[in-house]
Formats: structure tokens, C-alpha cells, sequence
């Protein structure tokens, strides 16, 4: 995909989890929209995957260890054709395989269960080990929030991958500045992010998350570097692309209702449009 | 009675790992800095390729081993019950058990019978944090043969298992040519018709012990075997009540939660009988020599004995 197309299906991917959480009348909006570039990119783009055959021992992994983006991972697995776009406002529903927090029994795509804050990326690093013990090619993504690398097992899991130089690892860390409390770095600071993960033995790369070319920049530098996991830390804008939502950490986690919604979809229409301008 | 084998299960849980590991290609072990204790270094030692020391990280540890076992491995995690279990939980909980990844828990130096540590080493809530798990089985073997057993057995089966081991040497009271162990099925050690002696781990040698001093009074105490702890053999407990009426359950765990709680509230749904449940009475250890824990906390056979004996 080329530039345009990834803004555009970026774009769908924004639309559809607006459309999960507003059906839901719960979930994570703030934190789904600003990992919606980096979503569509792995999934589109950059992971060695097919929608067809979800349990493909030889695929790359994705790990989403800020599980209550769920909603940014269903849309971007609904919208590259892992299960029908249309069940995305089933999400959180009794009976929808689309749980609150990703489970790996239910829907199709998703890797490890997920949510529970600082776990996943724990996952992700047994998922990489694995693939050195068996001489596999996969690759190992991993998603965290910039609040969750609070949680002190993040720290036990790259200073283990760290150590075992598991270059088929990238730890994403998604750098919108708030948590539910607030800003970051007034709740409990973990500045600075980058240095953090060169003190555990990461190659580390600071990009902008909402930006592409960035995005496939710091993904190719990730797989060109040997003997060490990847840390990619990208700021992004909570929120993106709605424009009541942005930067607004009243959105973390809330639905917006019938006429809030209409403006989101307004927004992101309006985006559209631009981009069908270019 | 001088020459009876005794021999510690989590010595059992690693030379069952050594023994297994040749069978099975996908096996592998994973310590958090306690190869030694847990007795795992025999196989780092065997297949060095295939044990993954993980520092002291419990957590990761776990989590590392989900992801392991998402790409087929079947893991071992290794560490003492307090940490396995207890620190632990969450983990266990969230990224093995609702999963329901195919993940085994090695828990070693389960009980007071870690001895001088004290208390903040002895576990003795794991039973009951790891029974609350769905689809968490849970084994607490008795002696070498059992452990052994039960280590086969978890590798067999697809799905979350917690291990119990001890660390003090216990006698190897499964060495009879029919023993056969079987997940989720107790076994009666002794027949009887007074009473029926339900119990676990270590104290399944009491339990046979304080047999023998009952049957002194003229008491037929009938003794059960009940490794596993879930699935609970329901249907030999229902006999059991039926057959004996008194039940006493006897385990190296708080009275909270554990063996003599699964029984109870069996009995209490089924077939209601007085259960008089023998372990740790909410409380916490202390340090001492893990001979001395037994006989204070009145876990041994005499001990048993007196505890049965007072409530009749």
C-alpha cells in the first residue's frame, strides 16, 4: 500500500472503532485512535499474515498489551478480513466474540488474551523466545501504552528480552502523553522512555506514530537490526482524527453518545474527503 | 520401618522433567534463579538447550511461558508455591488460565515444611488461590511415585496444571505393583468403616499413621489418597460419606480454601456428613525444621491422631 491508501484505510479503521465503542456504549476510544496508523501499518503492511489461514504457525505476532484498545485491533483485523466490519459494534456485548479486553479464543486474529496491564508484553517475549528455539523466521510485536510501562513487569520482560538479544521483538510503546488520572508525567512520570529501554539493551527509535513514512522508518530499522529487540516510542495524539476527542483524556475510556457520535463520524468523513482529494 | 525410602517430590518433579524430556521434543523448564532448589538444574543440566532461566521474575516468567505455549511448547514454570501462586496470581490467572494455555506450574517448597525460612516462604493459601482458577487442575502428590506420576500426567494433558511439591523428604508410600495414578481419581490407601481420612501431600503419610493409632482404639479409619484436588473425585468422596459417614480431611494448607474445603462443600451439596478439617488454622508459619513445623502444627500422624480423637 502506498501512502494514500494506508492514510485512507487508516481512515476505515478510525471509523470502526468509533462505531465498536459508540455501539458498545463503552470501551477505549483515545488510546484505539491513536494507535490507528500504527494498527493499520502492521496489520497492512508490515506483518507476514493471512486472514485466511489466522493460526499459521510461521505467521508474525502481534500482541496487543494495552488490551483495552481493543477496539483499534478489531477494526484493523475486521477491516484487513479477519470477520465481517459490520459485527464491530457488536463489541462488548453478552455473547459477541468481540470481548472488552482481546481473547484469543474468540476472535479470530487475535494472538494472547490480553488487558491485564504489563502482561502482554511477557507474552510477546515468549513468543519471540519461541522462535529462537526453533530456528523460525516470525517476528514479534507488541503494543503498550505509555501508562502501562508503569506496571513493573514490563521492566522483568525487556530486561529478559534485552538479555537474551531477541532481535525479532518490538516493543511499541504509544506515547499520547495521558493516562486516566491525567498526564503522564503528573501521575508518575515514566520520562524518559527512550533512555529506559537503551538502559535494558533495546535499540531504540523515536518516531511520530500518526505519521506513515515515520511509521515505515522506524519498522525497517527495527528489522534491520541484529542482536537486539526493538523499542519503537512514538508520540501520537490521543484521540486522533476525532476532533472532540483529541488530546481530551476524557475519552480514555468512555462512549460517546448518539449525537457525539455524529460529529466523530462527521470528522472522520471530512477526512475522507481529503484524502480523496489528494 | 528404619529403611523406608524417603525422597523430597520437588526431587521427584525434576527427575520426572529429565525422564519426560527425551520423550517429549516441545518440553521445556523455566526458573525464576531457584533451578537448584526446585531441583529443575538436573534438566538444565540433561537438556541445557531447553531450560530458560528467567532471573527473579516471576511474573514474566509467566507470562513468557504463556507466549511459549501459544507457539506450542508445553512450559514448566518453577518456583516455590509463594511465589508461583502467590505473587503470582495474576498471571496465572489472566495470561495461562483464561487462555487456558497449555502451561504447567511446578510449585516446590509448598507448605511449612519449607522449615526455617519461616513464614514468608511457606505457602499455605495455594490450593485454594489456584482451585479458584476455571479450568486450572490442581495436584498435590504424596511421594516420589506420585509426583513422578503426576508430572507424566500433566504433560499428557492439554491444559493449565498446578504441580504441588514439598521440600523435606518424604517416606515413598506408592511403591505397590498396582499403583496407577490417574488425574481427577483418588485412591483408598486403607480400608475402613468408621471414619474416612481424606488427604494430600505429605499428610497422606500421617493420614496412614494415625490409621494405625485409631485402629488401636478399635476405630476403622479408612484412608484416601486425594492428589488431585481438581477435579475433585466427587463420586469417591459421595461414597465415602455414604459408606463411613465422618469425614477428616488432612493436608499441609491452610483449612481455607484448600483439600478439606473442596471436600465440605462436596459432602454439603451431596451427601451431608460432619467433615473435620485438619491443616493450618489461619494462621501464618513460622521458621523451625520442617519435622519440628509438623509435629507443632500437629500434621504428624500423633498429631492427627489427637485431632481426630478430641473432636469424637
Amino acid at each position: 500500500m502506498n501512502k494514500l491508501e494506508l492514510q485512507k484505510m487508516a481512515n476505515q479503521v478510525r471509523k470502526g472503532i468509533v462505531a465498536a465503542v459508540h455501539g458498545a456504549k463503552a470501551g477505549h476510544p483515545g488510546g484505539s485512535l491513536s494507535a490507528a496508523d500504527m494498527f493499520t501499518y502492521l496489520y497492512f503492511e508490515e506483518m507476514n499474515i493471512d486472514p485466511k489461514n489466522p493460526k499459521d504457525p510461521n505467521r508474525d505476532r502481534f500482541v496487543l498489551s494495552k488490551g483495552h484498545t481493543a477496539p483499534g485491533l478489531y477494526s484493523a483485523l475486521a477491516n484487513r478480513g479477519y470477520f465481517p466490519v459490520e459485527d464491530l459494534p457488536t463489541l462488548r456485548h453478552l455473547g459477541s466474540y468481540l470481548q472488552g479486553h482481546p481473547c484469543m479464543q474468540e476472535t479470530p486474529g487475535v494472538d494472547m488474551s490480553s488487558g491485564s496491564l504489563g502482561q502482554g508484553i511477557s507474552a510477546a517475549v515468549g513468543m519471540a523466545l519461541a522462535a529462537k528455539m526453533d530456528e523460525k523466521d516470525y517476528r514479534v510485536y507488541t503494543l503498550l501504552g505509555d501508562g502501562e510501562i508503569q506496571e513493573g513487569q514490563v521492566w522483568e520482560a525487556a530486561m529478559f528480552a534485552g538479555a537474551r538479544n531477541l532481535d525479532n521483538l518490538v516493543v511499541i510503546v504509544d506515547n499520547n502523553g495521558l493516562q486516566i488520572d491525567g498526564k503522564i508525567e503528573d501521575v508518575c512520570s515514566p520520562y524518559p522512555i527512550d533512555k529506559k529501554f537503551e538502559a535494558f539493551n533495546f535499540h531504540v527509535v523515536c518516531i511520530n506514530g500518526n505519521d506513515f513514512d515515520e511509521i515505515a522508518a522506524g519498522l525497517k530499522e527495527a528489522r534491520e537490526t541484529k542482536g537486539a529487540p526493538t523499542a519503537i516510542i512514538m508520540k501520537t495524539t490521543k484521540g486522533k482524527g476525532v476532533s472532540f476527542m483529541e488530546n481530551n483524556v476524557g475519552w480514555h475510556g468512555k462512549a460517546p453518545n448518539d449525537e457525539e457520535y455524529a460529529i466523530a463520524v462527521a470528522d472522520l468523513e471530512k477526512i475522507d474527503k481529503e484524502l480523496e482529494g489528494k | 520401618m528404619a529403611d523406608v525410602k524417603k525422597i523430597a517430590t520437588r526431587e521427584s518433579y525434576g527427575n520426572a522433567l529429565v525422564e519426560c524430556g527425551k520423550e517429549f521434543p516441545n518440553l521445556v523448564v523455566l526458573d525464576a534463579d531457584l533451578a537448584g532448589a526446585t531441583k529443575t538444574g538436573v534438566f538444565l543440566k540433561a537438556f541445557p538447550e531447553r531450560h530458560i532461566d528467567c532471573g527473579i521474575a516471576e511474573c514474566n516468567m509467566t507470562g513468557i511461558a504463556a507466549g511459549l505455549a501459544t507457539c506450542g511448547k508445553i512450559p514448566f514454570i518453577s518456583s516455590f508455591a509463594m511465589f508461583a501462586a502467590g505473587r503470582n496470581f495474576e498471571q496465572v490467572r489472566n495470561s495461562i488460565g483464561y487462555p487456558h494455555l497449555n502451561v504447567k506450574i511446578g510449585a516446590t517448597h509448598a507448605g511449612i515444611t519449607v522449615g526455617e525460612d519461616g513464614a514468608t516462604h511457606q505457602c499455605n493459601e495455594d490450593v485454594a488461590l489456584m482451585r479458584t482458577i476455571p479450568g486450572m487442575t490442581v495436584i498435590v502428590p504424596a511421594d516420589d511415585i506420585e509426583a513422578k506420576a503426576a508430572v507424566r500426567a500433566a504433560i499428557e494433558m492439554d491444559g493449565p496444571v498446578y504441580l504441588r511439591f514439598g521440600r523435606a523428604a518424604v517416606p515413598v508410600i506408592n511403591d505397590t505393583p498396582d499403583y496407577k495414578f490417574e488425574i481427577g481419581k483418588g485412591t483408598v490407601v486403607k480400608d475402613g468403616t468408621d471414619l474416612t481420612i481424606i488427604a494430600n501431600g505429605i499428610c497422606v503419610d500421617s493420614a496412614i499413621g494415625a490409621a494405625e493409632l485409631l485402629a488401636k482404639d478399635g476405630i476403622n479409619a479408612r484412608v484416601v489418597n486425594m492428589a488431585t484436588v481438581k477435579p475433585l473425585d466427587e463420586e469417591l468422596v459421595i461414597k465415602c460419606a455414604e459408606e463411613t459417614g465422618k469425614i477428616v480431611t488432612v493436608e499441609e494448607h491452610s483449612v481455607i480454601g484448600g483439600l478439606g474445603s473442596a471436600v465440605a462443600e462436596c459432602v454439603a451439596e451431596n451427601k451431608p456428613v460432619k467433615v473435620q478439617k485438619i491443616g493450618v488454622y489461619d494462621r501464618f508459619g513460622e521458621s523451625g525444621s520442617a519435622a519440628a513445623l509438623v509435629k507443632a502444627f500437629k500434621l504428624d500422624a500423633e498429631g492427627v491422631y489427637e485431632q481426630i480423637k478430641a473432636k469424637m
